[in-house]
This record gives structure tokens, sequence and C-alpha cells, in this order.
């Protein structure tokens, strides 16, 4: 492949391909029930002092 | 018994290779650094065949507790103590080639002290030394606890931390004997080169190992920062060292890119060792240690995931705007122009969810000198993010770029941002790694901050005037066409911002000094006799029931 193929590959099949990726990583944190595991994570450093001891 | 044996033999035999290396070397860099190298392996031959118990020693030394089974923290003390050591070398070297800006006498007419050579010194132990060992710490502090297991592979993790140490003695050596590849933040040569990648191999394996044997099902939004910062600068670092030796016992090697290439990609690794082990790798230090200390979650556990992915997807195209109006191609550099602009939106995501974090307790940037760290940290990411992208399109760019608002830049994040968030991160590991119940001090946590904060201004402020000054000193023409000033008066108009500067410098170091005596006495667990930074109201007199006085 050379540089010029290589460009146009970059720029269209390459940049569609990254920006899917990129929306699904990004839409993945709205999926329902995501926000009550979103909550649990935030708080879940906050329960190593009790099961540590 | 075989095991000892076959071990200090195998020590033996690269003390005797070192040797061989030294003495063949071709040239006088190498052969000094071969001769670090075999004492380094002596070092390590004499520990392995001495019955004595360095691991006791060295807690004894640090006045350590032994290990309590719980968690593997004597890597992350030696690296607490290792981040304040280079720290301190770093800071003091700054402001050193900061006054020979100003008095050029102090390069002193020796070659080994020259501004060129000291001033990768400089980069290189507060970024790799000062900055790396802080991550190294952190990551192992955080990720032990975050996955509620032990290190993974403890002997490689000593491994890890030690031969950190090395390369970063034979980068700094090196440097001033003049080895250097003469790449921005990648000086060190090709030998140094592997031996950091075999470190940061092992980090890695170190750092995945205990994610994998996690006793905790998710795993905590600061280790995916963290994991990140590793990958990424194995990736760039592999990439960006790729040279050609001109002998395999001498220091000298060749790139194998040439011309536009090897610059693109030499700032491809240049951006994004900003990105990635700057932002990414302190920003796992940020979503760790700015929750637990303001004992609040993160304002939004979402917001923390797009910030990372979009990090992650964004900062690796910024690189170009380093070469703006230079061979490379001009979409490229509109191109990593863009892509810095964009950056712009998950920074401020990014400084926005931490300060939000601090939603509902903001009194604790009255009473907490370690969150006032943390709020002054943020508010410089949040700033020098905001900068970068602006100085990065091409019409500001064609002013800034060459002159000391770059450096001004640079500092804003890497003492505003980069500094204070691990002063804080340090303050908070320090009495929990030493088991004891609080800092020696927590006024003089409040004189770092303000010499820091102060001097961080002083820097900044003073660069902005030099490099807005500089630049339009370079493109005044005068009406017959010519330029009308010559280098060496931009130079001379410079010197008073050249004080200013070294100025800040001094603040920020006798800040960091203040730090090494606080931390000093905590260690020797000492607790410093002060007035407590708050103190609710209490009147005595009022503190009575309202009976109304009987009539006479």
């Amino acid at each position: 492949m050379n540089y010029e193929a290589l460009r146009h590959f970059a720029d269209s099949w390459g940049l569609l391909f990254m920006t899917l990726v990129f929306l699904t990583l990004v839409g993945w944190t709205f999926r329902p029930g995501a926000g009550r595991n979103h909550e649990e994570a935030a708080h879940m450093i906050f329960d190593e002092d009790k099961t540590d001891v | 018994m075989d095991s000892l044996l076959g071990k200090a033999g195998g020590w033996l035999a690269l003390v005797f290779l070192s040797f061989i290396a030294m003495v063949m070397a071709a040239d006088g860099g190498f052969a000094v650094h071969m001769g670090i190298i075999m004492t380094a392996c002596l070092i390590a031959l004499w520990v392995t065949i001495s019955k004595a118990d360095y691991a006791a020693i060295g807690r004894g030394i640090l006045r350590a507790p032994a290990d309590p089974g719980k968690y593997d923290d004597d890597p992350v003390r030696w690296g607490v103590i290792a981040t304040l050591f280079w720290g301190m070398a770093g800071f003091a070297v700054g402001l050193y080639i900061a006054l020979q800006l100003a008095f050029p006498v102090l390069n002193l007419g020796l070659e080994y002290t020259t501004f060129g050579r000291l001033r990768p010194l400089h980069t290189s132990a507060v970024i790799f030394a000062f900055g790396g060992n802080a991550l190294i710490a952190t990551s192992f502090y955080v990720v032990q606890r975050t996955c509620r297991a032990r290190l993974a592979f403890p002997r490689l993790a000593r491994f890890v931390f030690w031969g950190y140490q090395l390369f970063i003695v034979l980068a700094a050596t090196g440097y001033l004997m003049g080895v250097t590849q003469s790449r921005e933040y990648a000086e060190p040569e090709w030998y140094v080169d592997l031996w950091l990648t075999i470190v940061w191999v092992s980090y890695a394996v170190v750092y995945i190992g205990t994610i994998v044997k996690r006793s905790e099902p998710h795993i905590y939004v600061a280790n995916w920062f963290f994991l990140s910062f590793i990958l990424t600068v194995a990736m760039l670092h592999v990439v960006n060292g790729l040279t050609i030796p001109v002998s395999l016992l001498g220091a000298k090697s060749y790139s194998a890119f040439s011309g536009v290439q090897d610059a693109l990609t030499q700032w491809w690794y240049g951006h994004n060792a900003v990105g990635f082990f700057l932002t990414a790798g302190f920003l796992g230090m940020m979503y760790y240690f700015v929750p637990k200390q303001a004992e609040r979650p993160v304002y939004s556990y979402r917001l923390s995931i797009i910030h990372f992915w979009s990090l992650i997807f964004l900062y690796i195209w910024a690189g170009p705007h380093h070469l703006h109006y230079t061979a490379l191609p001009d979409w490229a550099q509109t191109l990593g122009m863009v892509f810095s602009i964009v950056l712009w939106m998950p920074s401020w995501g990014g400084m926005i969810n931490g300060l939000m974090t601090l939603n509902g307790a903001w009194d604790k940037i009255r009473t907490d000198p370690i969150i006032r760290m943390m709020v002054l940290a943020l508010a410089f990411y949040g700033m020098s993010t905001f900068e970068g992208p602006m100085m990065s399109i091409k019409a500001v760019n064609s002013l800034s770029h060459y002159t000391d608002w770059t450096i001004g830049h640079v500092h804003s994040g890497a003492l505003g941002w980069n500094g204070m968030i691990t002063f804080a991160a340090l303050y908070y590991m320090v009495p929990r790694l030493w088991g004891h119940p609080r800092l020696y001090s927590l006024r003089m946590v409040n004189w770092h901050f303000w010499l820091a904060t102060i001097g961080i201004v002083l820097y900044a402020a003073s660069m902005w005037v030099a490099g807005i000054m500089q630049g339009l000193m370079w493109r005044e023409y005068g009406d017959d066409g010519y330029l009308v000033y010559a280098f060496s008066e931009v130079v001379s108009a410079m010197f008073p911002m050249y004080m200013i500067r070294a100025t800040g410098g001094l603040l920020y170091l006798a800040g960091a000094v203040v730090m090494v005596y606080n931390v000093w006495m905590t260690l020797a667990g000492r607790v410093r006799d002060e007035k407590p930074m708050t103190q609710t109201p209490y009147d005595e007199a009022a503190d009575k029931p309202l009976v109304a006085a009987p009539a006479e």
C-alpha cells in the first residue's frame, strides 16, 4: 500500500471506523441501567476500609 | 543453595560483561555508562550473596512499618522517597538554568555545565524522575486498593523500581557527558532506551497482573487512566526510539527515520508524552486521590469514562501542532491543530468533573490545605489545557512558537497541574503508608501551597510577557523593510523577565523544601504542636438557657 492509498483509506474508512468505535464506547455509558453501575463504581473506593480489616 | 549460586553467578557474569564492554568502549560516555552498570551489578551481587535482610534494613532506615500482610507497600514507600529526592534535584537544576539564562557566566566555561546539557537534565529529572516515580508509586498504591489485591509479581515490582532508578542515573549522567539522541524528552541513547523498554514492560506486567488477580469485579476508572499511560508510553517509546547504533560498543546512534518523517515521529512521541505521561497518568491520581481526600465520590462517573475515551481518541493526533510552518504537509499541520482544539472539551469536562467532586464540601478548600492543592492542580489543568489548544491555532502559533510563551505554558501545566496533584497525593499517602494518624504539620502544607502558588504565578506571568514581547520584537519590520531588532537586543530585553522567572522558581523550590521537612518529620513519627486550620467558634457566655430575670 503506497502513501496515497494509505492516506485515502485513513481519511475515509479509517476515520469512519474510529468514529463509530468512539461513539459506541461513549454511547455504552448511556445504556439503561448504567447509572446504577456507575453509582456503585464511584462509591467502590470508599468500601475498602470496611473489608480490609 | 544451588539457586543462590546460580543467581550470584549470573550477576558475576553481568559484572564481567559490563567490564569488558567498558574496556572495549568506542567512546568515553559509553565506558562511563558501562562502569555504572558494572557497579549496579556488583551491588546486586553483594545483596544476593550477603545474608542480611535488606528489606528489613531498608524499613529501618525509612522507619517504615513491617508488612502487615495487607498491601505490598514497600515499593510505594521507596517511590515516595525517590519522588521527593529527584524532585529536589530537578527543581534545583531548573532554578540554576533559569539563572544561567539571566547570568551566562553561570555556564562556568565547562562543557558539562552548559545550558545545553543541563536543560535536558532538568526536563528529564522533573518529568521522568520526579513525575515517573510519582506515577509508579501512586499507580501501585491505587491499583492495589481499588482491586483489593496485593501486587502481582512482587519481585518484578522491586525490579521495576530499581531498574527505573538505574535508567534515571544513566540518562542524567549521559546528558552531562553529551551522550544524547537530541530528541526532545527522549534524549537517552539506544542502549538506555533498550533498558527502559525492559523496565517498562515489567511495569506493565506487574500492573496488568494485579488487575487480573483483582477481587473487585469493576476496574475503577483511575486504573483505566494509569493503564492507558503505561501502554501508550510503551508504544511511543519503542517507535520513537527506533535507531541504528553506529557500534554495539559505542553510544552514538542514528534515527531510523529521516527528514520530516523523523520530526513528525518525534512530535508524535513528544506531544503524547505530554498527553499520556503528564495527563492520563496524573488523571489516574486525580480520579482516586481527589474523591478520597474530599470523602465524596467523583461528581460523575459517566463523565469520567467519556473523559477517558475522548482523551484516548483525540490526543494521539495532536502532535503535528509542534511543527506548524515547517516542511510538514499543510493538511497534517491543520489536522494537529483541529484535534488540539477539539481536546478542549474532554479536558474541561475532566476538570469540571474533578472540581465538582467538591460540590457540597466547598468549605474544605478553606479548612483542608491538601484539598486546596488539589483544587489548584485542577485549576491549572484547566488553564493549561485551555492555553495549549489556543497556542496550537496557526495564527497564534506564528507569534508564540519558539518564544518563552511556550516555556510558560509548559510550566503552568507542569508546576501547577503535575506538581500540585503529586504533592497532594504524597501528602495523602505518607501518613497512611507509614502508619501515622496524620502529617507532622498541616500548616506547613499550607505554607507549601502558598510558596508554590506564588512561584507559579510569577513564573507563568513573566513568561507570558517575555514570550509575547519576544514574538513581537522578532517580527517587527521598519519602514525600510528591514527587521527592527537584532536577536541580541531581544535577549537583553528579556533580562527582567528572566529574573522574575528565577524568583518564581526559587519560591517553588522553597515550597518543596518545606515539604521534604514535613515528610521527614512525619516519618520520624513527630506531630507539630500547632493551631488547627479551622475552629468552630464557641461562646461560653452565650451557652446558657434563656431565663427571664425575676421581677424585683
